[in-house]
């Protein structure tokens, strides 16, 4: 009984968390096609205060003036912007009537994941489980909830972004588009525009976050939908690790993803931020996944303090994502470890930014690119040190590792240095997993396969390292599943 | 133990071996030597299972069992080693995670149970003590950075690690100096049994000093010329290879 009461209790506790999705419009979503109403539909849809409206709608001016970029390393057919739906109220997804229904080679990878058939009913949302979706939620609320009160305790602010518009206005508008500003690029500022929701996080002066903060316990993190939104302010002193992403492939309509990321460090503090990215890819030969371009940036405003960008992706059809970091305060550090997956047909642009503008800064950037079937992969990155970025310092280490011979890898470094004391240094390598090595290991009793997977997380080990303990499992386990019946 | 008949194998389309028979029976080690270019380590691969090692004829048979049929991992969860003549890199792998892994997988083939991370690391003790390998060493990535004869010691403790049936030590003296010559050959000795047997292939009688073989075979143009006792390895040493070849 007292469960009963509980999870009563827990469930209450759910809905008042959906803050900002109880409105009294009656429709559930925008018409499709984008111009000034859609912004206004949105921004009302949020019962948003004047100055945000007039922030997005700002935002659509620029953006109607800018053009596409095409720099990229990448192909996909021509965006129809007048051809998407911009919001939609998070909804139940379409439910099924049992796992049988679901792409096999979905359910293959969820057992190799080794996520129990519950789990994964909920996930793919199977009609029925219902009641397991009810323990299941019963399970993270309480989880949940317990973190939200020990979080509180410590002053550390962990909501969505729309319901920080609400409660904590100040803070938003402090520092909502000075990391990333609306005009940045063609991207961020369409998600400026229309952003339908994300998190957001603000760590008090000399707190270190009690707990790692991860989307996985942001109740409706699930359906934040394509163009989420997320700031970060690690306040004087403080500390706080941060995990966004799944393992689990999760079924996902929208085509175009364009989130935006603002991380804000003050003096001493410190933020890590760690990735895993596994949307649908495309099939194999090619068709559908997610286009993902993504805007994410971090700025260490403070003296000393440090960003930390972790990411392995796997995932979506296209990529296009350069975490970075801009060194402003004196003796700041940035960092960048990347782990890029591509198979069959996925491509990837991927890299980072190390900007140097303050006194003895320093960054520290390793990239690993995997590349299988006939994907591609670029690393593009720039480091740059301004005139008075004395005694900057960069180290940049780009690895690719090609499997087959249909596939491609390329290093695009852009270095800019004004400082005459400034030191950056570039290591590039190249290599093929060996048929040698495959052989080698074969001939000590592992499969091709296991030894495949062994050689891969070998080679991005020093990255696999940077993760959480706990995520590094998955992600190790999600890096050899991507690259499955590539070899041979 | 090991039987081979009239094997005839080809890498890319060259034909290198031209039916070559072999027999070793269980507990005895045999040595082959022969002239550069002769068939040794293709004869080596060919049995390992190297992927592009063409079998155009003959058949190898391992306690019965047609080993050519099998997977190369197969073949080595049926105790089948090969110690490399030039051992690979694998970079980011710990040595001691890539031995316990490839062992679990044989053990899990030959569907007996997992070795526990305790057993496994007295049974690795153990052994690297034997061939005078450190503690640094086993926790670096297997072979990198590791000298000739550093991966040379390492093939000999991956094999009592993995505890064949059968072995074939391809070169494994080149790039030895005396002393870690010693340090290997005792490694092997260590290994011989009454169950167990062993294929030694060389260029140098040297090695044969330390590792007394019960036979040695003469391998020229692909196909053994001549068989004997230890004493063909100090004749060989003497006069070459010429006679064969002349008759080849």
């Amino acid at each position: 009984m007292a469960i009963d009461k509980n999870t009563i209790s827990a469930v209450a506790e759910l809905e008042k968390y959906k803050y900002g999705f109880v409105t009294d419009i009656a429709a559930d979503e925008a018409p499709k096609g984008l111009d000034e109403s859609t912004v206004r539909f949105i921004s009302a849809k949020k019962n948003e205060p004047e100055w945000m409206l007039e922030w997005r709608l700002a935002a659509f001016a620029r953006w109607k003036t800018m053009d596409e970029p095409k720099w990229a390393m990448v192909k996909y057919p021509e965006i129809d912007f007048q051809d998407i739906i911009y919001y939609s109220a998070p909804k139940e997804r379409p439910q099924i009537d049992s796992l049988d229904e679901v792409d096999p080679k979905i359910l293959e990878t969820y057992k190799k994941l080794g996520i129990p058939i519950r789990e994964q009913e909920v996930l793919l949302g199977v009609k029925g489980s219902a009641k397991i979706a009810v323990d299941a939620v019963f399970d993270s609320v309480s989880v949940a909830t317990t973190f939200r009160k020990e979080l509180s305790e410590a002053g550390v602010i962990f909501c969505s972004i729309s319901e920080a518009i609400q409660e904590y206005p100040d803070l938003v508008r402090q520092y909502l588009g000075t990391v990333v500003p609306p005009s940045d690029n063609f991207y961020a500022t369409l998600n400026c525009a229309v952003f339908s929701d994300g998190t957001f996080v603000y760590i008090p002066k000399g707190v270190k976050c009690p707990m790692e903060l991860s989307t996985y316990f942001r109740i409706n993190a699930a359906n934040t939908g394509q163009f989420e939104r997320t700031l970060i302010i690690a306040d004087e002193g403080s500390y706080v690790s941060y995990l966004e992403g799944c393992t689990a492939p999760m079924r996902d309509e929208n085509q175009l993803h364009a989130a935006v990321v603002e991380l804000v460090t003050l003096d001493d503090a410190e933020i890590r931020y760690s990735t895993v990215q596994n949307w649908y890819p495309g099939d194999e030969n090619g068709i559908g996944g997610i286009y993902n371009f993504v805007t994410k940036r971090g700025d260490c405003r403070g003296k000393r303090s440090k960003i930390s960008w972790t990411q392995v992706e796997t995932g979506s059809a296209v990529t296009w994502k350069y975490p970075s970091c801009i060194l402003r305060g004196d003796e700041s550090i940035g960092e960048f470890y990347s782990i890029a997956v591509t198979n069959n047909h996925q491509q990837a642009d991927t890299g980072t930014k190390m900007i140097h503008l303050g006194k003895n800064t320093s960054s520290r950037v390793i990239a690993k690119g995997i590349s299988a079937g006939q994907s591609n992969s670029t690393y593009r990155g720039k480091v740059s040190a301004h005139k008075n970025a004395t005694e900057a310092r960069n180290f940049t280490q780009c690895d690719s590792l090609l499997i087959g011979d249909k596939c491609g890898a390329h290093t695009i470094p852009y270095i800019e240095n004004a400082c005459m004391s400034a030191v950056f240094e570039h290591e590039a390598t190249t290599t093929k997993l060996g048929e040698d090595q495959l052989f080698y290991c074969r001939q000590r009793g592992l499969s091709e396969e296991s030894a495949t997977a062994l050689l891969v997380n070998g080679f991005v080990r020093e990255v696999m390292q940077k993760l959480p303990m706990e995520f590094a499992v998955e992600a190790q386990k999600l890096v050899a599943i991507s690259l499955e019946g590539s070899v041979g | 133990m090991l039987k081979i008949r009239n094997l005839t194998v080809a890498v890319h389309g060259t034909q290198i071996l031209n039916g070559l028979s072999l027999e070793v029976p269980a507990g005895e080690v045999h040595a082959i030597m022969g002239p550069n270019g002769a068939g040794k380590s293709t004869l080596s691969y060919a049995l390992a299972g190297r992927p592009n090692y063409e079998v155009l004829g003959g058949t190898a048979t391992l306690n019965g069992e047609d080993i050519l049929s099998m997977e190369p991992e197969i073949r080595a969860a049926y105790g089948l080693f090969l110690s490399f003549q030039y051992p690979l890199e694998i970079p980011g792998v710990p040595t001691l995670t890539f031995l316990r892994t490839a062992l679990n997988e044989q053990r899990k083939t030959r569907g007996e149970e997992e070795v526990s991370a305790p057993a496994f690391m007295r049974m690795a003790r153990e052994a690297a003590k034997r061939l005078q390998i450190s503690d640094e060493m086993l926790k670096r990535p297997l072979n990198v950075g590791f000298s000739g004869g550093e991966k040379k010691r390492m093939e000999i403790f991956q094999m009592e690690l993995l505890a064949p049936k059968f072995m074939i030590l391809d070169e494994t003296d080149s790039g030895l100096d005396i002393d870690a010559l010693r340090v290997v050959s005792d490694g092997v000795n260590h290994m011989r049994a009454p169950d167990r047997a062993m294929l030694v292939i060389t260029h140098y009688q040297r090695l044969l000093d330390y590792i007394k073989p019960d036979k040695v075979h003469v391998l020229v143009a692909g196909r053994i010329a001549e068989s004997g006792g230890a004493d063909l390895a100090l004749e060989l040493e003497k006069n070459g290879y010429d006679k064969y070849e002349v008759a080849a």
